[in-house]
């Protein structure tokens, strides 16, 4: 049966598999003991059977206490084993590329940082760690490679990542596995590995406007700058050097300006308000996409850094 | 008491008490409204399987051909409410356990005869609006209902459905009200809580569940209505709700829901294994504690089905291992059921085969459910065939099994007729193999990666899909065929006698069919269940 697992094409796929051939033997074997010891039973004290039934009827203890404690200690190993594999996957490496992912009823729009978009299709290169980021335009879907052996929701309202390093060239299926409506079964594609150096071309090739200088042009064309922009007259926090920061809000409490933030402050202005601000910004749910907001968020990140090499110079 | 019911006129059958329909409906005897509930969940059983039917006859070809995605969608939601709300909720309990409770513990009736028929009508309710669902052409939102697809987005009618399966809520929770009261103060004398029939504390154990956890499902359905009727933001993130709360409210009820579908399965079997092998339980005091313990942390597991849906890391390491500890509970169950093979006199009737047929399955179902508590092979598994699989093995094959099991064993005892052994057989080793050959594939589909719920898929997942469509059909003419040799047994059978298996059980002490208050005296009691001496 192992011949017919998906191929693996991703850091985690053999540690995924080795963990589920262990637990195929063991739970395998304790089964099929069971199931021979069941047969044996019904054969010997079949009815008609003249096998020794003295003393039936006595229950042991120490059997009861064995096949409870046996099991509980295998169990709580297996548990330890799947949870150490479990951190690893949920936990992308520091040095991870992010892409971001945009799911709709019924397509998967994907974003690089160059500005390369895609639908229904991912481009990666081989042996680097990449680092998904996602969020959904409408309904609850999910992106699952079986190739990888990696799958997340993808929620309406909020940021899921996932991360992989692929190990192997060629095309893999995507799948969405969080059933999402009528065409939920044709909201699939292709993930394709490549070699760093055809990826180079490939992303070269596409090349389009960069995320951050599309959200540029969105932070006028959306009205951003005329409240945010540093000409406005607007009562407006500053939004150099955001990104990353600790921001004091209205009710007292403290919260770090990250993708969540960002993107709750556009849509859903009401939720934290920053200290000392009047609730004037208007929500933009309805207004812009969630791709919109991605390219916005992209822009306040540069805005940091360049914020960041303009204090690091002075 | 005992001058009370010595007063009692010569009994007659709880069937030759009244042949009108007004009787019927108006009865309040438990064991003519297990009877109503039998007719109501056979009938909402087969409409369940004929949407599985269309389901694994799309699956045959990888192309959408035979019905359109809506369609699709339409049928495994219908499957999916129908099933778990109209069939395996209701199934047991509100069957054998209405029919067998007061028996077991030699009480005359429930403690409130008036309430457990109008928890037969609620169930009726709800079965209306879910025809008219139906009828009026379908709901596409799943059986779980997951936001906000459900409150913003689909166009069926969720309304209906909800409404539905609310009302029948109602019922389930006034059912074990009725169970939980009718144990605690309606024991005949010297029934103490360590000589009752496992049957009995799985009922009791499942009353609690059903309870405790039924409310939950009744507001999270409320807020679902709020949402979709007057655009309260709670769930849906577009309002400022969330989506996930709504996954945390669903299965904080659908969990302890699969307990409450499976531990009554687990009290039927008991009976029929110490039945069959003429001998006591192994471990009577385990499986007691065992039947608790599931029914405890059953409660405490619900984040297993959220491993990816952006609940926290660490939350789900909780879940992870509390779901890991409830199978400890399932693998003592197993063990004992076993072990108390051994040095029976092991008789293979059909409600023997049943039950040795649960116990293969349940284990299949919960060995595959230890996969999906280690969250790492989840994050592959979850979502896939192979979820599918595993819970059908639980529901279906563990289940189904025993309460068709449970059926053919007190069916003497329900209808006062024997049927024929070698058909009941011949239906019950059918099933078991048309049961493999139906959900086995299964597991190996969701290992290969095809996701649950598609009308359409990948041209590699073909074949196994074919043999599974193969296997379906099977299962449809093994579940239709008791309906044939019971039917016919209920006019032309031989009569059983008052303990045609010669089982211990005070059920067993009275006539069959019984006369309408059970017994003529009530039994007095002075030893543990299952006192087969005779091994």
């Amino acid at each position: 049966m192992m011949t017919m697992a998906p191929p693996q094409a991703s850091t985690l796929a053999g540690s995924v598999d080795t963990l589920f051939d262990v637990m195929l033997a063991l739970t395998g074997t304790i089964s099929v003991a069971v199931f021979v010891v069941m047969i044996f039973f019904c054969v010997k004290y079949r009815r008609r059977s003249h096998a020794d039934r003295s003393n039936a009827n006595q229950t042991r203890l120490g059997v009861e206490v064995a096949w409870t404690v046996v099991p509980f200690l295998m169990f709580m190993a297996l548990f330890g084993w799947s949870i150490s594999l479990w951190s690893r996957m949920r936990t992308p490496p520091a040095d991870a590329a992010p892409i971001y992912v945009v799911a709709k009823q019924w397509m998967w729009k994907v974003q690089h940082p160059g500005g390369q978009r895609e639908i229904d299709s991912l481009h990666v290169p081989l042996g680097r760690p990449i680092r998904l980021v996602m969020t959904s335009q409408d309904v609850i879907h999910d992106f699952y490679v079986p190739a990888f052996r990696q799958k997340q929701d993808v929620l309406p309202g909020r940021y899921t990542q996932l991360w992989f390093t692929a190990t192997r060239e060629g095309e893999y299926p995507l799948l969405c596995s969080q059933y999402c409506g009528t065409d939920h079964a044709r909201m699939t594609g292709n993930v394709t590995v490549m070699k760093p150096a055809d990826y180079a071309r490939w992303l070269q090739a596409h090349a389009g406007t960069g995320l951050a200088e599309q959200g540029a042009e969105r932070f006028r064309r959306f009205g951003c700058s005329g409240c945010h922009g540093s000409q406005s007259s607007v009562h407006a926090p500053d939004l150099d050097g955001l990104y990353g920061s600790t921001v004091p809000l209205a009710d007292g409490s403290q919260v770090r300006a990250d993708d969540r933030y960002i993107r709750d402050s556009i849509m859903l202005p009401r939720k934290q308000v920053a200290a000392g601000y009047a609730p004037i910004m208007p929500s933009y749910t309805g207004r812009i996409g969630e791709d919109d907001v991605l390219a916005l968020i992209a822009y306040l990140k540069s805005r940091h850094a360049t914020t960041e090499t303009a204090r690091e110079q002075h | 008491m005992n001058s009370i019911e010595s007063a009692v006129p010569p009994p007659r059958s709880y069937l030759d008490d009244g042949h009108s329909l007004r009787s019927w409906l108006f009865t309040h005897d438990h064991k003519r409204i297990a009877i109503l509930y039998a007719l109501a969940i056979t009938f909402f059983f087969f409409l369940g399987g004929f949407a599985a039917m269309l389901i694994r006859l799309e699956l045959i070809t990888p192309a959408g051909d035979l019905l359109t995605a809506d369609a699709y969608n339409k049928a495994f939601t219908f499957h999916g409410v129908v099933m778990v709300w109209f069939f395996l909720i209701p199934s047991i309990p509100a069957t054998l356990g209405n029919f067998l409770l007061p028996m077991m513990i030699g009480a005359r009736d429930m403690a409130f005869p008036r309430l457990n028929l109008f928890s037969w009508y609620l169930y009726m309710i709800g079965g209306l609006f879910t025809l008219a669902m139906l009828v009026l052409g379908g709901v596409d939102t799943g059986w779980t209902f997951y936001t906000p697809f459900s409150t913003m987005f689909s166009n069926g009618h969720v309304m209906l459905t909800v409404v539905g399966v609310f009302v029948v809520g109602f019922s389930s929770i006034l059912t074990g009200i009725n169970f939980i009261v009718t144990t605690h103060s309606m024991r005949a004398p010297g029934m103490t809580w360590m000589r009752l029939p496992l049957f009995v504390w799985a009922m009791y154990a499942v009353a609690l569940v059903m309870v405790l956890a039924t409310p939950v499902l009744a507001m999270t359905l409320s807020l679902i209505a709020l949402e979709r009727i007057f655009g309260v933001g709670i769930f849906d993130p577009a309002l400022g709700g969330d989506p996930v709360l709504f996954q945390h409210f669903f299965w904080f009820y659908s969990h302890p829901a699969v307990y409450i579908m499976v531990l009554p399965a687990m009290g039927v079997v008991s009976e029929l294994i110490t039945a069959g092998a003429r001998k006591r339980i192994f471990g009577y005091r385990f499986m007691v504690w065992a039947i608790v313990g599931i029914s405890v942390v059953g409660f405490l597991v619900w984040g297993h089905h959220m491993f990816v849906a952006g609940q926290s890391m660490y939350a789900s390491m909780v879940f992870s291992i509390l779901s890991f500890i409830i199978a400890v509970p399932s693998a003592i169950k197993v063990f004992n059921w076993t072990a108390t093979l051994y040095k029976g006199r092991i008789d293979f009737n059909a409600p023997m085969l049943y039950a040795l047929g649960f116990v293969g399955l349940f284990m299949l179902g919960g060995m595959t459910g230890i996969f999906l508590a280690a969250t790492a092979l989840d994050v592959s598994l979850h979502d896939t065939y192979f979820v599918v699989a595993h819970f059908h093995y639980i529901m279906v094959g563990g289940s189904v099994m025993a309460y068709l099991g449970g059926i053919h064993f007190w069916w003497p005892k329900v209808t006062g007729r024997l049927y024929s052994q070698a058909w009941a057989r011949f239906a019950a080793i059918l099933m078991f193999f048309g049961f493999n050959l139906t959900f086995f594939p299964q597991y190996l589909l969701g290992y290969e990666g095809m996701p649950r719920r598609y009308h359409e898929y990948l041209p590699q997942f073909q074949v196994l899909n074919i043999l599974s469509s193969a296997g379906a059909s099977i299962l449809a003419v093994s579940y239709l065929l008791p309906l044939v040799y019971l039917g016919w047994s209920l006019r032309h059978g031989p009569r059983a006698g008052p303990n045609p298996w010669r089982a211990k059980g005070l059920e067993w002490l009275t006539d069959s069919p019984p006369p309408t208050h059970n017994f003529e005296v009530t039994p007095v009691v002075n030893e543990g269940p299952y006192a087969y001496e005779d091994a």
